[in-house]
């Protein structure tokens, strides 16, 4: 089995607008306590009220590794699942697709990473081993007719290596597509990316994998996360991943921000005129919810200025 | 400016699937941002660093005057060349600017780099030239309730009384940096027409202000309305005379900045750790940070003259050149 999965540790959002369990990363991150059940089934619940299509329930990892997500089966069970939202699942290896799809999961997501040291470091692995473990997973759930997603981490830079070339970014998302994910999310898991990056990145990307099938996990742990998105939006990408209240901290630099919050996102893709078809209004609710339960203030620009009222 | 979207509900999955996605067609992504990714971006941005002005008016502290002198000499040492250094409003409005005097008068001045500060009228304007200004900035709103709001004038009379600072300025060759304030948004109007917005970055540029800084006041632009805005004021004003001075209220600075660069500006307003909240949403963000916009500009590979950043203890420092300097 190895060790935890580092995908459970950070990153784990993806929207489309796909919204993501802030609490999540809060706790293998920073909190030593565990967010109640009933907690995360209300903000998944008010997620789905939102108009989100998407919205990442829960991990599979081993419970033993990581108690805090031991009540995932409990939580896919006692969601009340909006008719056109997706619950997806990350599921790091066979055992975890195997206990996902028998607490009722439908879809479900697996993380490479564009960077060897990260992945050794995280998942103790090469690139190559950990695509090995995926393709049985894919394989699973191809057999069940079940989606998966692929997320590739580093894509914008790495905590140990540094500078990540785009060649092997997309190297890596186009191995995850062949093998049967329907989508690739690029992370830029330490926020160093910048629109020029961004789009020396993408440019490489989208030769080897279509770009309707690109997705973009962007930190905003520089604050370059909306111009970074923008960028991406520009050159045709039209899946974003967030996270409510911009919650996750960033695991490599303590006190930094995170996620990109989906209040912020949302902002600026109705600003400019983008359907999205979620009421940015009840996304505010969810995260005043948890951010409430979790005794901090939203990372969300828009919740900050809403709550100050403008 | 609405985007031609499609929603595109794409049945590639089983039934039970069915995945919604935003699409966009390709007439929509090229007009919805405006511009392309690939658009040429300067090459070299001025940055206009507003920290000890306002960034320190609206900050809740009275920061002591030997503070403010340590900061700008600081930004000074940063490679910045513009640092807008006090504002000369009556310190009956606007307490945290009540020693302008001291300010400019204690900061060591250096060679390269210019100090502006705000004369709101021409006894302001008299007193900072008095007190060593050799720039001096002027506002104007592109709001009507927002002029009558702050300065108790229309937004006319505002360029009338501005008209007395510009003649007097011509006569000492001191040049004038204009600002519109609420060009994307008024806390009181709402949205501002963009012809407003362009008609008085017109008049201020034709009565001699040589740059003229749009600012996105309460910080409620997004891509979308500020493309929309700097076309109509880019046929009025050239380009190369227009600045952005974007609020982050809602987290939209960056993102505002990367589409004015895409339009040919070159010139960015920020405050040194994005000081200066917001005074319409009480715990708001508001200036841009300018460690972030340099951020942003060095991976765009854009010159900046500044290597500006600040360390985990707050002290702003300069970093290494050549670490953010792409070519």
């Amino acid at each position: 089995m190895g060790s935890i999965p580092t995908t459970v540790k950070h990153c784990l959002s993806y929207e489309q607008l796909f919204e993501d369990y802030p609490w999540l990363r809060r706790w293998l991150q920073e909190e030593k306590e565990i967010v109640p059940t009933g907690v995360k089934i209300q903000l998944i619940d008010m997620l789905s009220a939102t108009g989100l299509s998407v919205v990442e329930a829960t991990s599979f990892v081993s419970s033993k590794w990581v108690p805090q997500m031991a009540d995932h089966t409990q939580v896919l069970q006692g969601i009340q699942r909006a008719p056109l939202t997706q619950y997806p699942v990350l599921t790091p290896n066979m055992q975890g697709f195997q206990d996902a799809v028998a607490a009722g999961a439908t879809e479900v997501a697996v993380f490479g990473s564009a960077s060897e040291t990260f992945s050794r470091q995280n998942i103790n692995c090469s690139i190559d081993e950990s695509m090995l473990r995926f393709q049985e997973v894919i394989n699973a759930a191809k057999e069940r007719q079940i989606p998966v997603r692929g997320y590739v981490s580093c894509a914008l830079g790495c905590p140990h290596e540094g500078r990540i070339e785009p060649s092997k970014v997309a190297e890596v998302a186009k191995r995850l597509y062949e093998m049967g994910c329907y989508e690739i999310s690029l992370g830029d898991t330490i926020g160093v990316g910048t629109p020029g990056s961004m789009f020396k990145m993408l440019q490489m990307v989208k030769k080897d994998v279509p770009i309707d099938a690109l997705a973009v996990h962007c930190h905003d742990t520089y604050g370059q996360a909306l111009p970074n998105i923008l960028t991406a939006l520009q050159m045709g990408v039209s899946v974003v991943d967030s996270a409510v209240a911009g919650l996750g901290g960033c695991p490599y630099a303590p006190g930094s921000t995170g996620n990109v919050s989906t209040e912020d996102v949302l902002y600026m893709l109705h600003g400019m005129g983008i359907q999205t078809n979620v009421d940015l209004n009840k996304v505010i609710e969810a995260g005043d919810f948890i951010c409430n339960a979790l005794g901090r203030r939203t990372n969300s620009k828009v919740g900050q200025a809403k709550s100050g009222t403008l | 400016m609405a985007a031609a979207m499609r929603l595109v509900n794409k049945k590639i999955f089983t039934p039970g699937m069915g995945q919604h996605y935003l699409a966009f067609t390709t007439a929509a992504q090229v007009y919805s941002a405006g511009i392309k990714a690939s658009q040429a971006l300067p090459e070299t941005v001025k940055i206009v660093e507003v920290g000890p002005r306002d960034g320190l008016q609206n900050e809740k502290v009275v920061v002591p005057t030997e503070a403010k002198i340590n900061l700008i000499n600081m930004l000074s040492e940063s490679g910045l060349t513009v640092i807008e250094a006090t504002s000369f409003v009556s310190p009956k409005w606007v307490p945290q600017m009540g020693d302008q005097v001291e300010v400019m008068k204690g900061i060591k001045k250096k060679p390269g780099v210019s100090y502006p500060v705000l004369t709101p009228n021409l006894r302001g304007f008299q007193a900072a030239v008095k007190a060593g200004a050799s720039e001096v900035a002027i506002f104007g709103a592109a709001s009507e309730l927002f002029s009558k709001k702050n300065i108790n004038c229309s937004v006319e009379e505002s360029l009338q009384r501005f008209d007395e600072v510009m003649k007097a300025a011509k006569e000492a060759a001191v040049p004038v940096r204009g600002y519109v304030s609420c060009v994307v948004g008024c806390p009181y109007e709402g949205k501002v027409a963009p012809e407003k917005v362009a008609h008085v970055a017109k008049r201020l540029y034709s009565m001699g202000c040589y740059e003229i800084s749009l600012g996105d006041t309460i910080g409620v632009g997004t891509p979308g309305s500020m493309t929309e805005m700097l076309e109509a004021v880019s046929r009025e004003v050239p380009v190369s005379a227009l600045a952005v001075h974007c609020h982050d209220t809602y987290g939209q600075a960056l993102a505002n900045i990367l589409v004015a660069l895409q339009m040919g500006i070159s010139v960015v307003d920020s405050s040194v750790a994005g000081l200066g909240g917001c005074p319409y949403a009480q715990g708001a963000s508001g200036n841009v940070a300018t460690e972030d916009v340099v951020y942003m500009l060095h991976g765009l590979g854009i010159k900046t003259a500044t290597c500006i950043t600040t360390r985990r203890d707050g002290q702003v420092t300069k970093m290494s050149c050549r670490a953010q300097r792409r070519t």
